[in-house]
């Protein structure tokens, strides 16, 4: 018997001190990791600098904000995607905001209402009101979709709203936007708050669903630059202590106006440097 | 090179490759108890049942219920196992006996098929196609029963597979000894094949509970997450994947040690499971059991 275990536990050991000790990032790549809302135009600003700076690579991948966040801090990536300001308490790092996205408030297309006041999402989140008549729709149980803790349109809307995450009572949770988008196109009766960008260009894609006036201002890239619409947030991308190397040539990349048009091209405002 | 060397040599390399799927196991149960030791010596790990809900990210209350989503978790695969048994076990039984030839090998090669179908297909599938029908009719849609239909797809070839080669390597003397007793088809099938080739199935049948257990991308999109205890089938749920799954990425701390201890207890789950199944294989058959 013994004869069998020994190599079995030392095989065993071996798997764990490989496991722990592989690093995500290779010595001439460069990782990204963090918010979803982030990654494409990451992907996209990626794919260009490689074309132009033949040699680099570099790897995008997705996890939510806190994801990019930790990562950083634990130095598993140089380089994080949130997209949400930093908290008093995350000090440690630095964020440089490369754009600026809205959260907006999606309904399917058959959905008769087509605005709402902060008073009526808090009260529609809270279970308060439950159903599409009591506003002025439909006579049916309004489903409401959140999102899974750690989520950064989450954090922004509970800011927004005023709300502890136990607060929110929902019917559907979703992870990502597409997944919210998604339930919303397969339900009349569902409403979810989702980026202001992925909303839009699932809309012109043809996804059954609309994105609602927030008290009459309408949830566009024009009305987030002027600063007008209510829910909003930065696309930031963090480090911590000095970059160098690769990491802050493309850093400086994401934050120059080089990438504006892709910034555009998926319905975030720039920022000027 | 002589034969008894050469015998050595495969011996030591057919060794090293089963040492080492043995071992990979041990490995992630070994990594997965580590990750989880803070929670463990902590006694933070009696929130999981005295907690009602689960909401790590509040920062007024903080609770760690997993009772919910332990219950979700045995529900949905209940349900898948309810529903894709008897489909895949009555589809196996009826190419073997019934249907024509070429039928029977059609039916074959759509069961691989919807084997290698990718799950996060099924998980836009069930969630663009099956949760609006079922939210016509039961809003919100995305329910235990969305989880357990998908679920059941997905090891519905696990199942049917490994009952129809269980059937097939059965000894033909069998049915000889049935045709020649005179018995029926229904009666074969009924009183000599099900039973014969019961272990088998058996078998299938737990591969197709742990997969079921498992699964995690699928389920996540069509279950609606939400960590309650079910009152109908209608109900969104989460299981403890699908926790897994949404929260791993950005957890720290507590929270993620609990979350690494609800794994530890899937994988506790699983292997439960088939430790009860080699234990009542032991006792039903005690000269063949290994």
């Amino acid at each position: 018997m013994i004869r069998f275990v020994l190599p079995i536990a030392a095989a065993g050991l071996f798997l764990l001190h490989f496991t722990s000790c592989s690093k995500l990032e290779s010595s001439e790549g460069l990782l990204i990791t963090g918010s979803s809302t982030v990654a494409p135009l990451v992907a996209d600003a990626a794919q260009r600098f490689e074309k132009e700076n033949p040699g680099a690579r570099i790897d995008v991948q997705t996890g939510g904000s806190s994801r990019g966040i930790n990562d950083v801090r634990k130095g598993l990536a140089k380089l994080g995607m949130a997209s949400r300001a930093l908290k008093t308490e995350e000090s440690d790092i630095q964020a440089d905001t490369i754009a600026i996205d809205g959260v907006c408030l999606i309904l399917h297309s058959d959905n008769p209402i087509e605005d709402l006041t902060k008073e009526e999402i808090t009260a529609i989140y809270q279970k308060q009101i439950s159903n599409w008549e009591n506003l002025g729709g439909s006579a049916a149980d309004i489903v409401v979709t959140g999102k899974a803790a750690g989520r950064a349109t989450l954090e922004v809307f509970l800011d927004y709203t005023g709300l502890d995450s136990a607060d929110v009572q929902a019917d559907v949770i979703a992870g990502e936007n597409q997944q919210a988008i998604k339930t919303v196109a397969g339900n009349p009766d569902a409403i979810a708050y989702v980026s202001i960008g992925a909303a839009a260009s699932e809309a012109l894609a043809g996804a059954p669903i609309k994105l609602i006036t927030i008290e009459g201002i309408e949830p566009t890239t024009e009305n987030v630059a002027k600063g007008i619409f209510p829910i909003t947030r930065p696309l930031n991308i963090i480090t911590k202590g000095e970059v160098t190397g690769l990491s802050r040539t493309f850093l400086e990349y994401l934050k120059s106006d080089r990438i504006h048009d892709l910034v555009e091209a998926h319905l975030y405002v720039p920022v000027s440097p | 090179m002589s034969p008894s060397l050469r015998d050595r040599i495969l011996r030591l390399s057919l060794g090293a490759t089963a040492i080492l799927s043995g071992s990979v196991i041990l490995a992630v149960i070994v990594f997965l108890f580590r990750e989880a030791l803070p929670a463990l010596t902590s006694g933070k790990l009696s929130h999981f049942f005295t907690d009602l809900r689960w909401q790590p990210g509040s920062e007024r209350d903080p609770q760690f219920g997993l009772t919910p989503m332990l219950l979700a978790s045995l529900l949905v695969t209940v349900l898948a196992t309810i529903i894709a048994i008897p489909i895949g076990v009555g589809g196996a039984i009826f190419q073997q006996f019934y249907a024509p030839a070429s039928l029977g090998k059609f039916h074959d090669r759509l069961l691989e098929l919807l084997a290698g179908v990718p799950s996060v297909i099924f998980g836009f599938w069930g969630l663009t196609v099956l949760v609006p029908v079922i939210n016509r009719w039961q809003p919100p849609g995305q329910s235990l029963l969305a989880a357990g239909l998908v679920l059941a797809l997905m090891i519905l070839p696990t199942v049917g597979l490994t009952a129809r080669s269980a059937i097939r390597s059965l000894e033909p003397g069998l049915l000889q000894g049935a045709a020649a007793l005179g018995m029926g088809r229904p009666a074969t099938i009924l009183r000599i094949i099900i039973p014969a080739a019961r272990q088998g199935i058996g078998a299938g049948c737990l591969l197709a509970i742990a997969r079921a257990l498992g699964e995690t991308l699928a389920v996540v999109m069509v279950c609606g997450n939400i960590a309650q205890i079910p009152h109908s089938l209608f109900d969104p749920v989460r299981p403890i994947t699908s926790t897994i799954a949404l929260e791993m990425g950005y957890a720290s701390s507590d929270h993620r040690a609990l979350l690494y201890a609800a794994g530890l207890i899937l994988v506790i789950l699983t292997g439960t499971l088939v430790a009860s199944q080699a234990f009542r294989k032991s006792r039903l058959t005690p000269g063949q059991a290994g």
